[in-house]
Parts: C-alpha cells; sequence; structure tokens
C-alpha cells in the first residue's frame, strides 16, 4: 500500500469504528425501551469495512449504501447527532424525520442515503460515477451493498454497466453471511461473491472484513485505480453482524454462541486496538481516551434527540414536488 | 352600381386557413354604405367584422353563423337592388363552381416574413405591396407585426408596406440593449438603413408611436410623415397596472382580463389571442425583455419620456389617431389638431384601435397618405 | 408563418436547445445513438424511431448507448441527476417500466421528501407509450397513471408538438424527476414551433377550444379525436370546451373545474385502461368538487379493461375515437 497510515490516521479511523460502534450499541439498547419508532438494522460488528472504505474518500465522492446504513453514513461524515435525532423521528434529524433510520443521506457529504430497497444503490452509484466520469474530476462512487443484495439484477446490471462504461466505480460487497434469516451460503450460487466480478469484466478481492488494515488497502488499490480510470471493483467483504436483521430477531437461525466467539476472536476494534498498541505507536490510554469521547458525545446525542420537537403538521406537506 | 360584388372569407394574417361565421350584422335587404360591418367571422387568431368595400344591397346570405369557410369561400353577395335575383343565383353558381379553396400546400404562397441581422440583431419583418415612399408600421409593448393583420395588406395598393417586430418582440431577438426609447429608435434606423430606405412615412402604435416619434426627432430627414395611433410619449400618464400585470401575468387566467382592457369589444379576446400572447411570454428571453423595457419607460406607472413637442416642431404631416375609450393611453394625449397635425378621435374605440377599427383607421391612413 | 415541424423533431430540438445550453445535460438509453461498439456506422439509429438522431455527434460525450438494462441505466440517471447532471434518459417503451420501476418509484421519487428536503433529482425520463402500432400488449400501453400516483413524480404528455418541446425544456430545467410521455402516434403530427427556446410550465391545462355545452378533458392524442369529434357536434349545434391538462402532475384542476362550472357537463377522454385511471380520477375530481354545477352524469371514455389486441381489427376496437367521444357527448348533452 502506497500511503502508510501516520498516527492521526490511525487515530481516526478508531474514532469513526467506535463511534459506529458506540451509536449501534446505543440504538440498540434504547430500541429495547420502545421509545424508537419503526425499525432498525445495526451495522455493530462491520465496522471496520465503511471506515477502512470511506477514509479513502472526500467529500465529493459519492457512497450508496443499504438498510444497515448508520455506519456508512457516520464513516461519510454524516454528523451522528443528527442520525440520532433523526432515528427518534425528530424535525432536527438529518431528513427532518421524514426518512428514518432505513433512509438517512446527507448529499452534501456525498452520502446518497441508506437505502431500503435491497440492491437499489448499485444503479445510482453507476449516475454519480458517470458524472464523474463526465466531468473528469477523479471523484468516485461507491456502492455498498450486501450478501442479500448480491442475488438482485440491479447489481448485476450495475456492475455490468459500470464495465461497459468504465466508470469509477467500487461494489463493495458486505458479506455478512446472512440476507434476513437465510444464509449466504444457501442464496448465493457461487463460493463467493468476488467470484463474479470476472463475469463483469472487473477485477474481484476477498478481504477480511474486520480486519481494518485490510480493508484499508484493498479500498486504497480500487478507489485508485478508479480515479485514473481503470475502471470498476468488486471487493467482497467477509464479515458479519452482531445483531439480528432487524432489532428483535431472535437469531435462532444462528449457531449458538456464534456471535459471542466473533465478538471475542475476530472483533475489529479489537483487532485494531491489539496492533496499534502494540509497537507503542498509540497507547491504550489514548484509545480509551477516545472512547469516552465518543461515550459522550453519543450519550449528548440521546439527551438531544429525545428532547428535540418532532416535525409540526404542517411538514407533512413540504418536501414533496407536487402537492395538492 | 349593377355589379354584383362577391362577399367572400378574408385572409386575416398568413396562417388563416378558415373562417368561422359568428354573426351576421346585416340582414338580407339591408341597404350596405361603404365600410359598414356586414358579418363578423373568427380565424383561429382573431374574431373581426368583414366591411363593406362596395356599396348596395345585401341580396343573399351564403353562409350561415356558426359555418366555418375556407378562406376565399362565399359568405354572401351584394349588389344594386335592380340586380336580378336569376343574375344573381347565377353569378353565385359560377362563382362556386370555379372556387378553389386553399390546399395545405399553398402554405408558402404570398409574403412571408423575413429575418435580416440589424445592428447585431436579428430582426423579422414583413414586407407587402411595392413602390411610392414606404410605410412602416411599428408595434407597441408587447405587441408585434401581426397587430397589424388588418391594415398591412390593405394599405400596400400604392406602396411598400413594412411591419417589423422591434427588438424584444415577435420573433426578433429578445436583446433589447438599454432598453430605451431612444435604442428602440436606433435600431429602426438601422432598419431602414439595412433594408436601404431613405425615408418613410412611419406608423407606429402605442409604444411603437412614441418609438416614431424619437426617430422623427433624431433624423427628420428620414421620415416622410407621420401616424400616431394611441400613442405612448404625448404625455405623463398610462396604465401602470395593465403594464405590471402584463410583465408579470404567467398564465390564462391572469393575461385574459388584462388583454381585455385594450379592446372596447372585449369578445375579441379570443382564447386564441390569449394562447398567442402566452407563447410569446414564454419565449427565452421575453420576460427580461419586457421588464427592462418597462422599467426605463413606463416606470411607476409614468411615461419617463415625453415627446410633446415633436408633432408640431416636425415640420412634417402628422395624423393623430385616438381611441376614444383608450384604457391604457387616454384620448387626452392627443396633441391639438394645428399646422401640418391632424387628429383623429374614434368614438367607441379602445386602444387597439387599428385591430378593431380597422377599416375607419386604413381609410384615414390612406387619405393622409394621399 | 411560424415554422411547422413535428412531434419528434419538436423532442429532438428542444434536446438539442438544452444540451447545447447546459453542458449537464446528457442523454441516455438504448441505442439513442445506435452501434456503440460496431464495425459500421454510430448514431446507426439515433433512437429505436430516430427521436435522438444527431445529438451524438453535435454533442460528443453527452449522448450515451446503454446495454439493454433499463434498472442499471434509469437507476444511473437518477445517480448522475443527484450528482450535477440533468441526464434524460429513454425509456424505449413505458410498458418496459416493469423491469425498472424501484429505480423511479422508490429511488428517484422518494429522495426529496425522504431525505428533508435536502436532495434534488433533476432527471427526465422519456418514455414511449400509446397504442396503434399494431404492436400488442408489451409495447402500447398507456400507463401515465401509474406514474401519476406516485407523489415526487412530474408527469407530462404532450399532445402536440408546440408543447412537446416547451414541456421538455421545462422538464429538463426542473429539478425533480419528470416522466414526460410521447406517444408514438403523434411523432409524426406537425404543428407549429417557435425556433427560439421556450417553456411550457408544469400544471396549466391548454384550452383548446372553448364551448359552454359540454367539457371534454382530453389527454395526450386524445386530444385531436376530441378536437375531430367537437368539429363535427359543432355542426350539430353541440359547443365543446376541450381541456388538454399536458401534465397529469400536477395536474391544473381550476382550469377543470371552472369549465364544468360553466358547462355542467363533462366528458373525460383516455386511452389507459379504465380503473383507477386518469378518467376515474378526474371524474372524481369533479364529482367531489363541482357536484352541483352537473347536469348529467359524467361520461368517460377509454380503452377497455383489457390488454392491448394486436391485430389491427382488434386494436382499432380498443383504442377510444372521435366517434366514441361525440356518442359520450352527445348522451350528456341530451341526458334530463
Amino acid at each position: 500500500m502506497s500511503e502508510t497510515l501516520n498516527r492521526e490516521s490511525l487515530l481516526e479511523a478508531y474514532r469513526t469504528m467506535r463511534t459506529i460502534r458506540e451509536f449501534e450499541e446505543r440504538v440498540h439498547n434504547d430500541f429495547a425501551t420502545g421509545e424508537i419508532p419503526g425499525f432498525v438494522h445495526l451495522y455493530a460488528g462491520e465496522e471496520a469495512s465503511a471506515t477502512g472504505v470511506c477514509m479513502h474518500l472526500t467529500g465529493d465522492d459519492y457512497i450508496a449504501s443499504t438498510h444497515r446504513g448508520h455506519g456508512h453514513c457516520i464513516a461519510k461524515g454524516v454528523d451522528p447527532v443528527g442520525m440520532m435525532a433523526e432515528i427518534w423521528g425528530k424535525a432536527t434529524g438529518t431528513c427532518k424525520g421524514k426518512g428514518g433510520s432505513m433512509h438517512i443521506a446527507d448529499l452534501e457529504v456525498g452520502m446518497l442515503g441508506a437505502n431500503g430497497i435491497v440492491g437499489g444503490g448499485g444503479p445510482l452509484i453507476c449516475g454519480t460515477a458517470l458524472a464523474s466520469k463526465i466531468r473528469g474530476d477523479r471523484t468516485v462512487g461507491v456502492c455498498f451493498f450486501g450478501d442479500g443484495a448480491s442475488n438482485q439484477g440491479t447489481i448485476f446490471e450495475a456492475m455490468n454497466l459500470a464495465t461497459v462504461w468504465n466508470l469509477p466505480a467500487i461494489f463493495v460487497a458486505e458479506n455478512n453471511g446472512y440476507a434476513e434469516a437465510t444464509s449466504s451460503t444457501f442464496s448465493v450460487a457461487c463460493d463467493n461473491i468476488a467470484d463474479r466480478a470476472s463475469a463483469f469484466g472487473m477485477p474481484g478481492v476477498i478481504v477480511d472484513g474486520f480486519d481494518f488494515f485490510a480493508v484499508h488497502e484493498a479500498a486504497g488499490e480500487a478507489i485508485r485505480r478508479a480515479r485514473d480510470g481503470g475502471g470498476p471493483t468488486l471487493i467482497e467483504m467477509k464479515l458479519s453482524r452482531y445483531y439480528g436483521h432487524f432489532e428483535g430477531d431472535q437469531q435462532t437461525y444462528r449457531a449458538p454462541g456464534e456471535v459471542q466467539k466473533l465478538r471475542e476472536t475476530k472483533d475489529c476494534l479489537l483487532q485494531f486496538r491489539k496492533r496499534v498498541t502494540a509497537n507503542g505507536e498509540i497507547t491504550g490510554e489514548q484509545l480509551d481516551a477516545i472512547d469516552a469521547e465518543v461515550k459522550a458525545m453519543i450519550d449528548g446525542s440521546v439527551v438531544k434527540a429525545k428532547a428535540d420537537p418532532k416535525p409540526a403538521a404542517a411538514d407533512l406537506m413540504t418536501d414533496v414536488y407536487v402537492s395538492y | 352600381m349593377s355589379e354584383i360584388h362577391m362577399l367572400t372569407m378574408p385572409k386575416w394574417g398568413l396562417s388563416m386557413k378558415e373562417g368561422k361565421v359568428n354573426e351576421w350584422l346585416k340582414g338580407v335587404g339591408d341597404p350596405i354604405e361603404v365600410g359598414e360591418e356586414i358579418v363578423e367571422v373568427e380565424s383561429e387568431k382573431i374574431a373581426g367584422a368583414v366591411e363593406a368595400s362596395v356599396a348596395g344591397v345585401l341580396r343573399r346570405q351564403t353562409a350561415s353563423d356558426e359555418d366555418v369557410l375556407p378562406v376565399g369561400g362565399l359568405l354572401g353577395v351584394v349588389a344594386d337592388a335592380e340586380v336580378a335575383d336569376a343574375d344573381i343565383d347565377a353569378a353565385v353558381e359560377a362563382f362556386l363552381a370555379s372556387f378553389v379553396p386553399p390546399s395545405d400546400d399553398d402554405e408558402d404562397s404570398g409574403p412571408t416574413p423575413e429575418k435580416i441581422e440589424v445592428a447585431g440583431r436579428r430582426i423579422r419583418f414583413l414586407k407587402q405591396g411595392d413602390g411610392g415612399e414606404p410605410l412602416i408600421l411599428v408595434h407597441g409593448f408587447g405587441g408585434d407585426l401581426n397587430n397589424w393583420l388588418f391594415n398591412q395588406e390593405a394599405l400596400s395598393s400604392k406602396r411598400a408596406v413594412y411591419a417589423l417586430d422591434l427588438p424584444g418582440h415577435g420573433e426578433s431577438s429578445k436583446d433589447v440593449g438599454e432598453g430605451t426609447l431612444e435604442s428602440l429608435a436606433d435600431t429602426l434606423l438601422a432598419f431602414m438603413d439595412t433594408v436601404g430606405i431613405d425615408s418613410a412615412h412611419l406608423a407606429g402604435h402605442s409604444m411603437g408611436g412614441a418609438v416614431c416619434l424619437q426617430l422623427a426627432a433624431k433624423a427628420p430627414a428620414r421620415v416622410g410623415s407621420l401616424v400616431l395611433i394611441c400613442s405612448a410619449g404625448l404625455g405623463e400618464e398610462i396604465n401602470g397596472a395593465y403594464i405590471d400585470g402584463f410583465v408579470a401575468a404567467q398564465d390564462r387566467r391572469s393575461l385574459k382580463p388584462l388583454l381585455a382592457e385594450l379592446f372596447a369589444d372585449t369578445s375579441l379576446v379570443t382564447r386564441q389571442l390569449v394562447d398567442d400572447m402566452l407563447k410569446y411570454k414564454r419565449l427565452e428571453g421575453v420576460g427580461t425583455a419586457l421588464d427592462k423595457l418597462a422599467g426605463t419607460m413606463f416606470a411607476d406607472g409614468r411615461q419617463q419620456t415625453l415627446l410633446t413637442g415633436v408633432p408640431q416642431g416636425l415640420g412634417k404631416p402628422v395624423l393623430v389617431i385616438w381611441g376614444e375609450q383608450d384604457r391604457i393611453i387616454p384620448a387626452s394625449h392627443a396633441p391639438e389638431a394645428a399646422g401640418l397635425v391632424r387628429v383623429e378621435v374614434l368614438a367607441g374605440q379602445g386602444h387597439m384601435a387599428q385591430m378593431e377599427a380597422a377599416g375607419d383607421i386604413n381609410r384615414l391612413i390612406e387619405g393622409f397618405l394621399e | 408563418m411560424a415554422r411547422k415541424i413535428t412531434y419528434q423533431q419538436a423532442i429532438n430540438e428542444a434536446l438539442d436547445q438544452e444540451m447545447a445550453r447546459d453542458q449537464t445535460v446528457i442523454v441516455m438509453g438504448e441505442d439513442n445513438a445506435g452501434g456503440a461498439g460496431s464495425p459500421g456506422e454510430d448514431d446507426a439509429w439515433g433512437g429505436v424511431l430516430g427521436v435522438t438522431k444527431g445529438l451524438f455527434h453535435k454533442h460528443p460525450g453527452r449522448v450515451l448507448d446503454t446495454p439493454i438494462s433499463e434498472s442499471g441505466f434509469i437507476g444511473a440517471a437518477v445517480g448522475a441527476a443527484c450528482n450535477g447532471m440533468r441526464p434524460v434518459a429513454e425509456l424505449m417503451f413505458v410498458d418496459f417500466m416493469g423491469v425498472c420501476f424501484d429505480q423511479i418509484f422508490n429511488q428517484a421519487a422518494k429522495f426529496k421528501y425522504m431525505f428533508g428536503g435536502k436532495a434534488e433529482t433533476p432527471v427526465v425520463i422519456r418514455t414511449m407509450y400509446g397504442a396503434g402500432f399494431r404492436a400488442a400488449a408489451q409495447h402500447s400501453q398507456c400507463l401515465y397513471n401509474i406514474f401519476t400516483h406516485i407523489p415526487g413524480l412530474k408527469v407530462v404528455v404532450p399532445s402536440n408538438p408546440y408543447d412537446a418541446k416547451g414541456l421538455l425544456i421545462q422538464s429538463i430545467r426542473d429539478n425533480d424527476p419528470v416522466i414526460f410521455m410521447e406517444h408514438k402516434v403523434l411523432y409524426t403530427m406537425e404543428g407549429e414551433v417557435p425556433e427560439e427556446v421556450y417553456t411550457v410550465p408544469f400544471g396549466e391545462a391548454a384550452v383548446v377550444r372553448e364551448g359552454d355545452d359540454v367539457t371534454i378533458v382530453a389527454i395526450g392524442r386524445m386530444v385531436s379525436f376530441a378536437q375531430e369529434a367537437a368539429a363535427s357536434l359543432q355542426k350539430k349545434g353541440i359547443h365543446c370546451e376541450i381541456i388538454d391538462p399536458r401534465t397529469t402532475s400536477p395536474l391544473d384542476e381550476d382550469t377543470i373545474l371552472e369549465s364544468v362550472e360553466n358547462t355542467g357537463r363533462l366528458v373525460v377522454v383516455d386511452e389507459s385502461n379504465p380503473r383507477c385511471s386518469m378518467a376515474s380520477d378526474i371524474a372524481g375530481l369533479v364529482a367531489q368538487k363541482a357536484f352541483g354545477a352537473l347536469k348529467a352524469p359524467i361520461e368517460q371514455v377509454t380503452a377497455p379493461h383489457v390488454p392491448v389486441p394486436f391485430t389491427d381489427a382488434l386494436e382499432d376496437l380498443y383504442i377510444p375515437n372521435a366517434a366514441a367521444i361525440e356518442a359520450a357527448v352527445t348522451r350528456v348533452k341530451e341526458y334530463r
């Protein structure tokens, strides 16, 4: 990998992953109280993927995300305070309480939206990448999608189109092993999602999605190639989610102790901490301090979200193109 | 007279192919004087009356109310009372036997507007007739050369008659430059240079009248005479609500009542007239052009440039015509008739007198130019 | 004389003029140029019926051929719209919405509202609709009603060349997703169209003909049939007012209601199948908001509730025509 991660970058990466984890754990706990409306799909466990990819992106690059999108939002720079308010359905939310967990978007920072439609983001990211290519501004588009979406025609169409048009697009398949309650070993016809890359004329890479450094390196190469006009790449992150498909999912389809074992042996934050403190460049205390800051920030976001007003009745009819 | 005169569907404007009989204003047997309105017909663009060009008696109505006839189709017959019925029937039969309605292929026949480059701007104009000292017709604010639909051909029997679209109007360039009377008059002068007219009679309506006055003040040698119809430039007052409303109006609902202000007979404001005006207003650049012209010339509901001394001071014949009921610029602005200045105020007419009282106005201008 | 061009030429001219004015306007679709990657000519087709012919060479790099992959490229148009472009994507036949509707109604239509007003999606989806080409059930449907149902989409249904040009330029300049419905039979229709650039606003119906007896609201190709019927009815002393909504979303309710307030009688003409159609929608609107003015039941002249048949003997029966309109108008006029 050409660019080395300096100390500041490492601290930033850790802060991002910790922010995602803290955010998701907090939503998990609060959701159980029944105060959060609707349903939420948590990203906990997959933090290294969003963080390792998005560290290569600027605000002018775009990402498209999934219904499990909180991590992508935070990694791309969406304000967690606004996100928390959104999840609580408040007028101060990122989308004024009109989108909710599954539709958080902030085009100002290049976040094209969590997406309630599985596979919905593939064609969209071809579009942002097409605009990048026409402008010739070296920006890129990254489509995050899951193993479930990997079987959707939209993703196939998007990957084909990306190669046909030679777009600066990166397809990141986050294979967490389950599409809802169905194992990817059942639903994905080939051994690896990355194997499909050759069918669409692009490189396919398999990455340990728990390993921030592996993600960062693979994403860096793909994104650099895209910026240089070298076309799209498919990256498959092998990883796992710590919580159910959505909150309330009892996960009876998973093996007993499966998640606990992952948390103890593979957890991206633990691995990261071990590696960066090993040579003494970063101390455990520094990371602890980040943990505390992040916790305070997330606590504050919840306090604010609870106190913030809900949208007014009049807001029902605004922000739509045609209203009667 | 013993002639049998065939009253036929007129052609108003180049695109008119047929017209509908709205209402007979004279009955069979009624005596007819020259210039009297006999029947009201309507094209898809505009409604108007067919006037008698000969005197006699209306002997036949061969078309009924609501009938749609091609241009040139037989409406009725005017002849002296003495002419025998049999002769009239024979004449009608002969006319109908030989009448060929214009086909779609005839569209390109006859005069069509041209577009030329005048001082860096595209200017559209229509020329009808030839020879003599030319007459140039200059429309008003928001108008175009079609404002002279009922006049241009009638006035072109003895001379070349030009009608043009001023900058910002019709199909001319929408760049109005400074948007002042001076700049419009300069364009008119440049137009005369471009088409090779040394001197012309100028007839202007409303704002177009002020443009003619401005040109006459600047280059009197280029002007043979002036005809000013409901002209701007002769007083401060102007219907500011009309000007502002016209500039702002974006849809049929807001535009229609404004256009009604222009006419004495508001039934002339047809659906098509409103639609055509909307089509003009939707052209890119028109909004900016009208806004600019209105801002320079008619700000705060007052005319900003007064040229009241020009008619008397010009030393050329000037004919001033006004609709008595003009609701845009009051007829009281008409100067005193003295010396070379002649004034005609038409009772019962509004601002668009050249359209509503086309026959009268054509006769006045024709007489004046002779 | 104003210049006359066809509906198809009017659309091409609108695209050409807007592409010249604004470098962010891009055109994409299946064979919009034609010949991509092939050994022969480029710009071989200019769209399956030649509507985009010539743009490829006039605007290099901004007319893109796509794979036959409607979800992919319609979605790409939506994504490009989110990233500073003004794409005009061509969905060859509206029937193909079946394979890309998600990108239209779940993505493009939702962004502005779902993202709290912070997203603009200035995408235009041009699509061909309508029966009359012996193209049968999967290439002939009249589906503007389905798009009209979706909040967040604007739906434009030009009935003549003048409106086609002005409405398309308006569509391209509009910051919201627009479905631009082109009736394939109208492509050869000629009409006066200014050479200059102009826009026709959305939500403003055209009063195509004025009359006091019966209001006819007609959409798209049906406007011509309504005019034909009205001309015939005029000879029988029945004066029809014809209203062409021009856009079904937004719908100019006021013009329709004002007309019915005057005439008291309404016939709605819609090429769609009858249930949940614009005809039933407008009939419902008038029944609700102008009930007091009605002197007769509202008539709906629509296609029957069957797929579009292939053979001429059946397709001609399927399409609403002037005779059916005339009969409906006569019924409501004579109703006591």
